[in-house]
């Protein structure tokens, strides 16, 4: 087991090395100085120059880079070009918008598909299961920007019962700043709780085939009894490793939603940041994301070989 | 053997929508670059089928031109992701317990680490937004899928004994590659083609959305989306249109997919009956 998490921790760590140069190579292909860009087209070179070295945008990119990733190792995420504060500060800030986003997204979602997959699991083959199917797959081909955009049609300039963007902050109460991520975390739940109740559906029919159901069904439980007590706890696997998969994508996959909604939160720092050549907040806030997805990969990995012996020595 | 209905209903729903590209290529109902200010935000006539935008354009015409935009970007990032996938999958297979592989295979997990979206967005803002960007940014995506598939594909076939006797008979592993494992795993790459072309579709839709996709004049589904968000309260009607295209030539190609698998999976069929 030591050896087994020692390797994935050696890959994890040279995943990140990686990433961070790739992050960092792409970085310094954009075009356009972003002191030159800051200052605007009246500005004398000797200004440029000034700012340039105060951002930190001299010397060779090694030394940059490693600069950087010093920094990052510290948990200095570098200074924001056009806000003038810690990267960090503002990421902390978005994070109050995204987190509860992306958690109240995956709770819809779950919240929907755990009974919708069952359901058509329990009735395969038949008219439900078909309906179900059919749903499914709607959902899955709905742009979700598209259907943000008939929630806000219907909720928020028919029936007025939301605004159609913006976000009070959490100085404004719960209830109002909760009531601004309704909209947008629907939006971002109907595609995810589809395709969700799909990987159920298909992970209990697979488990439903297998001989232990047929064993629980011999000594006396019904078709329900068995799916609640058996299948749904073994076709739980692949459903988990989706579900893990989604809050990554949901935390960075918010990026057009919250460009519809208007909301502060990560997916818009990035977004202002590539459009306004903040750099520096686009670099640290990518290698951020990209950090969260390898570690939860890399928790998920280890929690499966503590569960299951068997994966420890597969390669 | 029996075509599954949802192969038959997909087919119909894709040949529509690219029936409805190519024709935009000889004729269009009306001229999507020319602007009739006079004729603005009309509702469906026998002139405007589908009514005219904010500029007077026809909103059938720009549908029709925004389709080849569509498939054309989808369909080039597809043919990407099997041109450079396809070959690495092949290679991590030959190679297994090799170097090569885990170097391939760390790739793969690699790329898939990066959100696809933030990406694609940085790669289409940094080297200008245009079709031909959109087109790389979602196609460097398609690669590690198309590599995973090919060497899940062919991993399964390298055990079985028709390869043992062309390796007997001396042939090389990049020959058999090509010659027995490639027509063997055809069937997983074409489904796997119609997935990710659907979701190139939803991709190209959301960039060019936020405006990093084709430039103006040329119409494109998303910038449609974009522009009609501004007038939602004067002209709903303008913000449905655009979205139900991509639904159904979404759906259209989710449903051939599904259909595709079914009808090619032996296995599958097996489990079916």
């Amino acid at each position: 087991m030591l050896h087994f998490v020692l390797t994935r921790l050696l890959s994890l760590t040279l995943s990140l090395i990686v990433a961070s140069l790739v992050i960092f190579a792409v970085i310094e292909l954009v075009p356009g100085d972003p002191a030159a860009f800051m200052l605007g087209l009246n500005a004398t070179p000797e200004a440029v120059a000034a700012l340039r070295a105060d951002l930190g945008l001299t010397g060779s990119p090694v030394a940059r880079y490693l600069d950087w990733t010093g920094g990052l190792l510290r948990g200095d995420f570098g200074q924001s070009y056009t806000y003038r504060v810690p990267v960090s500060e503002l990421i902390l800030q978005r994070l109050w918008v995204s987190l509860p986003l992306a958690a109240l997204a995956l709770a819809l979602s779950t919240a929907i598909a755990f009974p919708v997959g069952l359901l058509a699991a329990a009735r395969r083959g038949r008219a439900t299961d078909y309906g179900i199917m059919g749903a499914t797959q709607l959902g899955i081909a709905v742009p979700n920007f598209w259907f943000a955009m008939l929630l806000v049609l219907v909720f928020a300039v028919n029936l007025r019962w939301f605004s159609a963007g913006g976000f009070p902050g959490w100085e404004a109460g719960a209830g109002p700043a909760l009531k601004a991520l309704i909209l947008p975390a629907v939006a971002l739940a109907l595609p995810q709780a589809s395709i969700l109740a799909r990987v159920l559906r298909s992970a209990l029919i697979e488990t439903l085939g297998q001989d232990y159901i047929r064993s629980a069904r011999a000594k006396g439980l019904s078709q329900g009894q068995a799916l609640r007590r058996h299948a749904l706890r073994n076709a739980l696997i692949p459903v988990l490793t989706i579900i893990g998969l989604q809050f990554s994508f949901l935390l960075a996959g918010a990026i057009i939603i919250e460009n519809v909604f208007f909301l502060p939160g990560l997916g818009r720092l990035i977004f202002q940041g590539i459009t306004q050549r903040d750099l520096i907040v686009v670099e640290s806030v990518v290698m951020l994301l990209v950090f969260a997805v390898i570690t939860v990969t890399f928790l998920v990995d280890i929690a499966y070989a503590l569960v299951d012996p068997r994966l420890r020595h597969r390669r | 053997m029996r075509v599954p209905v949802q192969l038959i209903l997909g087919a119909i729903l894709t040949a529509v929508f690219i029936a409805a590209a190519v024709l935009s290529f000889v004729w269009v109902p009306h001229d999507v670059t020319a602007l009739n200010i006079a004729a603005k935000l009309q509702p469906p006539s026998a002139t405007y089928p589908l009514g005219t935008d904010h500029f007077g354009r026809d909103i059938l015409s720009m549908l029709m031109v925004g389709a080849r935009t569509s498939i054309a970007v989808a369909l080039v990032a597809v043919g990407i992701g099997l041109a450079l996938g396809v070959p690495l999958g092949l290679t991590a297979a030959a190679n297994r317990g090799h170097w090569i592989d885990d170097l391939v295979m760390r790739g793969n997990d690699l790329i898939f680490a990066f959100p696809s979206l933030v990406i694609a967005i940085l790669i289409t803002a940094v080297f200008g937004p245009s079709a031909v960007n959109a087109i790389i940014a979602i196609g460097i995506f398609n690669i590690p899928v198309f590599a995973r598939v090919a060497r899940g594909g062919a991993l399964s076939l390298w055990t079985l004994d028709y390869i043992l006797a062309a390796r007997v008979a001396g042939k090389r592993a990049a020959r058999i590659s090509v010659e027995h494992i490639l027509p063997n795993i055809a069937n997983l790459l074409i489904v796997q083609g119609t997935i990710q072309f659907s979701l190139g579709i939803l991709a190209e839709a959301g960039l060019s959305y936020v405006g990093l996709g084709a430039q103006p004049p040329t119409p494109s589904w998303g910038r449609m989306l974009a522009d009609a968000q501004t007038m939602i309260y004067t002209a709903p009607r303008l913000a449905v249109l655009p979205g139900l295209a991509i639904v159904f030539m979404v759906l259209g190609l989710n449903l051939m997919g599904d259909g595709l698998r079914d009808l090619l999976d032996p296995r599958l069929r097996r489990v079916r009956t």
